[in-house]
Parts: structure tokens; sequence; C-alpha cells
């Protein structure tokens, strides 16, 4: 297959070599059981406890038992706020954001049905936080407030250091949804004051299939699972030895690449601001300055996302969109709609995302081959006047 | 990813007939930005009734793009009384398949042709207005009429089938009782052909079978052969016919579609009106 030019790393990563060399012998002859007795599995299990260290530091917990291992982002927002919730039982309201990821959204809109009150806090235009909103809604029936710490699809980042100490002080838990942060802006869980925190392995180069959930000492969770005495019976079955050495080493790598990071933000910027000024129906969604810095959306008027990541496709290039048919539903993304993107724009949205592994190159060849697509679907596009160049009025 | 069809790849990424026709006899628009996808078709139309020319302007996905290209291709030189019995299936057809979900992109393409044809006609058209009857799903100002007209057409079946082909109720779901009454309404329907048929006599179950092997053999072989498609008779039971699809048809990603569009319509038409078929894989 030809080089593809990805630039989707909020959907995933690729795994880094390191870390598939850190692996691999876990994959051949280190096959033993933590949990035995004998040497065989023991020793695995002592490498795993090295592994959970270091995944530890990577979010700056105090002791390595407060990482419960899981398989996914979405196992770890679900075990979060069920095992919250079953917790403090007569407790009814939950609060979260608008703009959360699916794994937070589906299951507060299913504890909706299930009687449970939820709050969803708005965003502005840009996609900043309503935090005084925030602050208002909590109650004393308030359970558990679960926010993310970036968002996925415009990269903003939320006041999470400023809802975790008006949280503590009212000691209410807090999980944050970390999983688009990891790897991008240092992780502190005691700046941040939260109790609970998600990250998923194979958005910052570990392997898809693992991830995990910081649980600060002290803090009541009920298991989700039942089972063996595996992560302290907090979840329960046989360790994904590989995946949790993987992403152990991934997280170690994230924390020396921070140092370089810049880098990447000075290569998103130069791709959006290159995108903007080459076409006057191209606008930034999301706050330009609170953003991680890989993740730039751009919302080009008067054509469809889809085509656009077709015609990339095309050209070799990986993106993605915040539009209708892209996702197979036909509504433009929950998170453009409750910034309150106009329809002319959020159907042409495009989402670039970058690692650490994009180069200069890679920018320029997107930087060129763009205007070439762009222009083919507005010559197409009813909504375009070919001879003025510019957008007709549209009467909605 | 979308699982499309080569067709439907060539047509996005080389669309036919793109753009306008200044002196164009017609020009008819359907959906909107706000929807997602909009079409403008333009055709020219000689004196004989025979369109000349057609182009078009899309907003709209890969299918969207494809779909149109496809329809105007399907029209330029044919006459307008031919071009009248294109249906959406014809488009979907054309382009070899759609995913469930995108064929409200050949419904599009569809609609823009029909309109054309009532404007070309001197028939008032209001705009904005698919057709004429009550808006039902207003998210995307999808009507009564078109919403029973695209059930009869492709025989759906589910909540989800209207929305794959119109996009209502995919977006606040407010509709979706709405839905599930016409959906009862249009299965009721065909209850005064069905008095005509009660009154003949019931068919034995040697005649019936007799009458589902000749129509498979005489009228719905020929049809899939001319697509290279087969079909193999494979039993039946009471009313419900079992068969295979073969040759192209056997990895079709619309076979659902010929299965009750094609082979059950036409035992329906043929045999009795309540006769179900089913695939054997």
């Amino acid at each position: 297959m030809e080089r593809v030019v990805y630039l989707d790393n909020n959907a995933t990563t690729m795994v880094a070599p390191e870390v598939v060399d850190a692996m691999l012998p876990y994959l051949s002859g280190k096959y033993g059981n933590p949990s035995s007795i004998h040497s065989f599995g023991g020793d695995v299990g002592a490498d795993i406890a090295q592994a959970r260290e270091k995944i530890a530091r990577f979010v700056g917990a105090d002791h390595d038992y407060e990482i419960v291992i899981t398989g996914s982002g979405t196992e770890s927002d679900n075990l979060a706020i069920l095992g919250s919730i079953a917790y403090y039982k007569d407790k009814r309201h939950i609060i979260t954001s608008r703009v959360e990821h699916p794994a937070v959204i589906s299951l507060c809109k299913k504890l909706e049905r299930d009687g449970y009150r939820i709050t969803y806090v708005p965003v502005d235009a840009k996609g900043n936080l309503d935090l005084a909103y925030l602050k208002e809604s909590v109650d004393d029936d308030t359970a558990i407030v679960s926010i993310m710490y970036a968002n996925n699809e415009t990269g903003v980042i939320f006041p999470v250091e400023e809802i975790g100490e008006f949280l503590k002080e009212k000691g209410i838990p807090f999980h944050v949804d970390a999983v688009q942060a990891a790897g991008k802006i240092p992780i502190d869980v005691n700046k941040i004051n939260c109790r609970l925190l998600t990250i998923s392995g194979h958005k910052f180069h570990a392997p898809k299939g693992i991830g995990a959930l910081y649980v600060r000492r002290g803090t009541r969770l009920r298991p989700v699972l039942y089972g063996g005495h595996q992560e302290k019976g907090r979840r329960p079955g046989t360790e994904n030895v590989a995946g949790i050495i993987g992403m152990a080493k991934a997280a170690e790598l994230a924390m020396e690449h921070l140092a370089n990071i810049d880098e990447m933000k000075r290569l998103r910027d130069k791709l959006e601001e290159g995108l903007l000024s080459a076409f006057k129906n191209a606008s930034l969604n999301g706050d330009k300055e609170k953003r991680v810095p890989n993740t730039s959306n751009i919302g080009f008027e008067f054509i469809e996302g889809e085509a656009i990541l077709l015609y990339l496709d095309a050209k070799g290039i990986a993106a993605s969109s915040g539009s209708a048919c892209s996702s197979g539903s036909l509504e433009p993304s929950h998170v453009l709609r409750a910034m309150g993107v106009p329809f002319t724009s959020a159907h042409g949205s495009i989402r670039f995302s970058l690692s650490r592994y994009t180069t200069e190159e890679e920018i320029d060849y997107t930087l060129k081959t763009m205007p070439e697509i762009v222009n083919r679907l507005l010559t197409i596009s009813p909504y375009w006047d070919n001879e003025k160049q510019e957008g007709k009025p549209i009467n909605l | 990813m979308w699982d499309y069809t080569d067709k439907v790849k060539e047509l996005y990424t080389n669309p036919k007939n793109v753009g306008k026709i200044d002196d164009a006899d017609v020009v008819a628009e359907v959906g909107s930005i706000v929807c997602g996808d909009a079409l403008k078709l333009y055709l020219k139309i000689d004196d004989n009734d025979i369109i000349t020319d057609a182009k078009f302007e899309t907003f709209g996905c890969g299918s969207a793009i494809a779909s149109s290209s496809a329809l105007t291709e399907m029209i330029v030189g044919k006459n307008v009384k031919e071009v009248e019995k294109i249906t959406n299936q014809d488009i979907v057809k054309y382009l070899g398949g759609l995913p469930e979900e995108k064929m409200h992109c050949s419904v599009m393409g569809h609609e823009a042709l029909e309109k054309a044809l009532k404007q070309l006609k001197g028939e008032k058209v209001e705009d904005h207005v698919d057709e004429e009857g009550e808006i039902i799903c207003h998210c995307f100002g999808v009507t009564d009429d078109l919403i029973r007209r695209v059930i009869r057409e492709n025989n759906l079946k589910t909540v989800e089938d209207i929305t794959n082909y119109t996009k209502a109720g995919g977006a606040c779901g407010s509709c979706i009782p709405k839905l599930e009454d016409i959906l009862e309404e249009e299965a009721a329907k065909p209850a005064s052909d069905k008095k005509k048929e009660e009154t003949k006599k019931p068919l034995t179950n040697i005649r019936r079978m007799q009458l589902v092997e000749e129509t498979i053999t005489n009228v719905i072989r020929p049809i899939l052969q001319e697509d290279r498609g087969d079909i193999e008779l494979v039993d039946i039971d009471g009313k419900n016919v079992y068969v295979a699809l073969r040759g192209s048809c056997s990895n079709c990603m619309v076979s659902n579609v010929t299965l009750k569009n094609l082979v059950e319509a036409k035992l329906r038409e043929y045999v009795e009106n309540d006769i179900v078929v089913h695939e054997i894989k």
C-alpha cells in the first residue's frame, strides 16, 4: 500500500515501534499468568507491577495501586460512573457536558431512562465549557460529575482544575475523561483534584484494547464486573499482559515527547493557518488558544465533509469529519451542534489530528492537495457561484 | 468506511455532467444545505420531447454526487415519457447498489427529476417542499406523500428503512410514531385488491407450486439473467417460497432489495398476493 499521510490521530494512533518491541516477549515466551505462584508467572506479575508504576507516573498518581487497568477508554468511563453511582445509591443526579464522547453521553442517556436526572452543561460558540452553569447545577443530590479534559473533535481543553477544586470542597466525586489529553498535554491528577480519570492506550501509540482508570486512594467505587482478585477486584479478569506492558512503554515515551510538543503545535498551526488563509470559505471550529496542540477542526462552507474525506483518501490523506454523512447518522456532530456552528459549515467540517510522527513534508503535501479538492467540490456545489467565486445567498 | 461499489467510486471521483445549463428549459432544486444534501438539476429538451442535455450541481457526500451523475447519464437522449418511469431503484441499479444508509441519495435524484418533469408540464411546484402533503419529519422537511411513495416503491417494512431512504425520523425522532402509523396504513392498503382475490377460488398446493415454478422460469429468471444473475427454486412450503440467488446476484449488495422488489413482487403478481420469499444463502 502507498504511504498514507495519517492526520486522524484523535481516532487512533500508530503503535510506536518501541512499544511493539516491549510487548513481543509477552506474546511468545513470557506467557505466564501473573497470578501464578510459580516464578514463570510470578515474573510476569513483577513486570506488570513495574508497568503500573509507569502508568501511575504518567497521570501524576501518588500510588501505583490507584491505577485500574481496563480494556478501553469506554470501559474506564463506564466503570467510573457506574461504579460511583452504585455506591451513592440515594443520590440521583449526574452532571456531564453536552459535548462528551459517546462513552459518557450514551451511558448518561441510559441512566436518564432509568430515572436519573442528568445535567448536560452547555458550551459556547468556541466550544468552551460554561463553568458557571456547571457550578450552579451542583446540589445535594449530585452523585458524580464527569467532564472531559479535551474534546475529541475540536481539541478544546476544559477547565478541569477549577472544576476539581470546586468539587473537592463540596465533596462530590469528579471523573475526568482524559482520553484525548493523554500524550498531548501533561496530566496531573493532584493538580486536577479529580477522584477518577480515564485514559486509553491507543490514543498515545499503545495498541487498541487497553485502557486505565485512575482511582484516587479512598474513593468509593463498586466493580461493574465480578470475578477474580485482579486489579484488587475492581476489574477482575486475567490481565492483558502485553497490552499493559505496551501502554506503560507508550506512557513513558509520551512523557519524554511532551518536551518537544511545541514542534507538533508548530506543524498544526502551519496546516491550520495555511488552510484558513487559502480559503475564504473556511473557518476554525473551537477555541484557537485553549486547545491540545495536535487538533485542528476546520469548517468548509458550501461543500460536504464526506466528499472532502473521500477525495482526500484518493490522494492518500486520512482525516475525519463531523459531517452527518460520514458517520452514518443523519445529523452533523453533536459537538458542533452544541457549539451552534451553522449548518452551512458544520456539514463541511474536517478534523485534522497530528501525532509526533507527523512530518513537515506531510503537512506541505496536505496544504498543496487541499485547494484542488475544495475547488473541485465548490465547482459541483449549487451554493457556489463559479463566476463570482463566492457563496450564493442561502435561504434556510 | 462505506462499502461503495466501483461504479459509485468512479462517479464521485469523475462525475459526468457537472455544471449548469444557462438556457435550460427547466431547473429543479431539491434538498437543502441544512439537511446536508441538495441537488440542482438542469434539463434541455427539444421539440420532440427528447432530453438533449442534463447537468447538475450537488452539495453532498460521495454517493449524492454519484447518484446525481448517474441520473443525468440515464436520461440524456431519452424521451420525457420514457424518463417519467425512472424510479430511485433504477438509479440504485445503475450504481450497482448503495449502502442502505445512503438510499436517500437515490431518492433525492428521483425527486429532482420528478420535480423537473412536473415543472415542464406547467404543474405548480411549491418551493422548499419536496412533494405535496403534510410535513411529517420537520427536521428534514419530509412529507407524507414522499414517505408513502417511497414505502410502496421500495417495499419498506420498518421505520429504519424509511429513515435510510428518506432521512425522515433520523434526527430528533419525534415523528417516529407517525412513521409507524404510515407503515401500518400502507401495509393495510392492498386490502382492496385482496378482496378481489378472495372471490377467486383458493389455489391448491399443487397448482400453487406449478405457478411458482412457471413464474420463476418464465418471468423472473430472464430478468435476473440480463444482469448476469440467476435464481434457483429450493423449496415451497405453503405460501413460503425458498430461493437461492446465483451469479452476480449472490454477492450483490442489494440482493435483499432484488428479493423483495422483484422476486416476491412478481410471485405476488402472478401467483398469490401473500407469497413470502425467503433467501437461502
